[in-house]
């Protein structure tokens, strides 16, 4: 019972992780697919957080009267990443708009085989 | 109690991802990923990450959301459904999924105080940063400071983002004729604008400045401020959005904010000290830590403002081409 | 004393927020699951914040959870009244409307 408290938060991570994959890997309209890969981004997030929490201490901001806090490096890195992963999805919709433009049309099937542009 | 609100909003979160696979109307999709967007965010304010969870609301809920919304008016709002067979992704998923849980397995306990990831370098920051930087925000002087180099690379990443949507869509020309634009009949909203849109500029300054003592920064301060500009050109039109904020300011603005910061290292650097050693800035070590620490999360916010709001421009101005409402 | 008052008010605040998700349920057209939606969102904000500013003594906080409250409630309304008007704009019509186009075709 312990075990399954203790490693709850990893499992749902590794649930949404595979979710966020199949959903790029299978999806056949492209907005979809970036949907997907924002999707498994935000998982790896949680998991990074997780893993600097310490239990019962507060976010690191030094304040009187507090002793312990969580970790703060983890916190930089994710703030990185998230501006990163906004900047990738941007230029990914934006390739999609040419693409749109194009191909006429964005579904993985229908375009995949196209060899005149319109 | 925390363990409740964690393990309610995780299964929250799974039950969400997992309706965005079977949905075919993408703009419900969009706005699943908002609603995601915002349930990750609550679960990093109870994991103590109160920084994290500010940028995730502001940038993941806010932006990500609004040029997803944007692609769609270009692109359509159904997904037509295909005829490929799905049990290859189901198996290929499957089997990453069960390795990596059995990765999990060996994982050290959820908070425990005694994990490898809490022992190396955080107790040096937790315990000296208040005292070399004299910030009381650690995630800032983290950021800013020690691992300043870092940031000056996000920095640029915004803004390669920022050239990358440019050079594929290209910005609205300014139309010196046409002002009247956009949503005229709706007094409400227009009214409601006029009365919000100034008090997010100044929320957006006060995160800017705040960031040393609370959660905040560079990066949420110029999406705040870039949001504010979305609203007005939504309700305004964006004629009148760009005779306001010109896309050619913008440009100049977005690599002005890289040069503030690279800048404030090249200074450090005439100064005798290491490219980013902010301690050279002012006779007082702390007090030049601080000098850089204000100087280069100027830098960043002018950056990132401008270049979510030029990135807006550009979907918009498609939209504008294409004549849709 | 305070603590019933505010524990009170967040458990009433809770309640309201609980009803608006019932009411997206079973409500029957897009309209009224907006009114549901709007109406309790803003009374669930009310009673919430003022439960949360009951807890916190006279400094920075009660000023920023006062700031709080006034911004949801301007901004609340305004964007149900935009999804209302834009639904309207692409031409959702109301049940008693779909209602009446179905009789006069059924005659």
């Amino acid at each position: 019972m312990n075990f399954i408290v203790e490693h709850y938060n990893y499992w749902i991570v590794v649930f949404l992780m595979m979710v966020g994959f199949y959903i790029v890997i299978s999806a056949n309209n492209l907005v979809k697919k970036i949907v997907g890969l924002n999707v498994f981004q935000t998982s790896v997030f949680i998991m990074y957080i997780s893993i600097g929490k310490v239990t019962g201490g507060s976010a690191p901001i030094a304040a009187e009267g507090i002793t312990t806090y969580s970790n703060p490096l983890p916190h930089v890195l994710i703030l990185t990443a998230i501006v990163v992963g906004v900047a990738t999805t941007a230029v990914g919709l934006a390739l999609i708009v040419r693409i749109k433009r194009a191909y006429g049309t964005v579904e993985e099937n229908e375009f995949e085989h196209k060899e005149e542009l319109i | 109690m925390t363990e409740i609100i964690d393990l309610v909003l995780l299964a929250m979160l799974a039950i969400t991802a997992l309706s965005v696979i079977f949905i075919k109307d993408l703009f419900t999709v969009v706005m699943l990923f908002g609603i995601y967007s915002f349930l990750s965010a609550l679960i990093f304010v109870n994991l103590d990450a109160v920084d994290v969870a500010f940028t995730e609301a502001s940038v993941g809920a806010g932006i990500s959301t609004v040029l997803m919304l944007g692609t769609l008016a270009l692109t359509g709002r159904e997904e037509k459904s295909s005829s490929r067979k799905t049990t290859l992704p189901l198996l290929v998923v499957c089997v990453t999924g069960a390795a990596l849980i059995y990765g999990t397995l060996d994982m050290p306990p959820f908070g425990d105080p005694n994990n490898p990831a809490q022992q190396h370098v955080a107790p040096r920051y937790i315990n000296d940063s208040p005292r070399e930087i004299g910030l009381p925000n650690m995630v800032t002087s983290v950021l800013a400071s020690y691992r300043g180099f870092d940031t000056l690379g996000e920095t640029a990443v915004v803004f390669a983002a920022a050239i990358g949507v440019l050079s594929l869509l290209g910005l609205p020309k300014q139309d010196r004729t046409v002002i009247q634009s956009g949503l005229k009949s709706h007094l409400v909203l227009r009214v409601v604008a006029k009365m919000i849109i100034p008090l997010i500029l100044l929320f957006a300054l006060y995160v800017q400045f705040h960031g040393d003592y609370g959660p905040g920064g560079g990066f949420q301060a110029g999406v705040i401020a870039a949001a504010a500009l979305i609203l007005y050109a939504l309700v305004f039109g964006l004629p009148v959005a760009t005779h306001v904020v010109p896309p050619k300011v913008l440009k100049i603005l977005a690599a002005l904010g890289v040069l503030i910061y690279a800048g404030t290292g090249v200074v450090s650097l005439f100064l005798s000290a290491n490219f980013l050693d902010y301690s050279v800035l002012a006779s007082n070590p702390v007090a030049g830590q601080h000098i850089g620490i204000i100087a280069i999360e100027l830098g960043v916010g002018i950056t990132v403002f401008a270049a979510m709001l030029s990135i807006f421009y550009a979907f918009a101005g498609q939209a504008e081409r294409k004549n849709i409402q | 004393m305070l603590e019933i008052i505010s524990s009170a008010l967040l458990i009433l605040g809770a309640f309201f927020s609980l009803t608006g998700a019932v009411g997206l349920f079973k409500f029957p057209d897009f309209f009224t699951r907006v009114h549901a939606a709007s109406v309790t969102d803003s009374i669930a904000t009310i009673l919430i914040i003022l439960g949360l500013m009951l807890r916190s003594d006279f400094d920075l906080v009660l000023v920023k959870l006062l700031f709080i409250l006034v911004f949801m409630l301007l901004t609340g309304p305004a964007a149900a009244h935009a999804l209302a008007k834009s639904a309207r704009h692409g031409g959702l019509l109301t049940l008693a409307e779909t209602r009446g186009n179905k009789k006069e075709s059924d005659d």
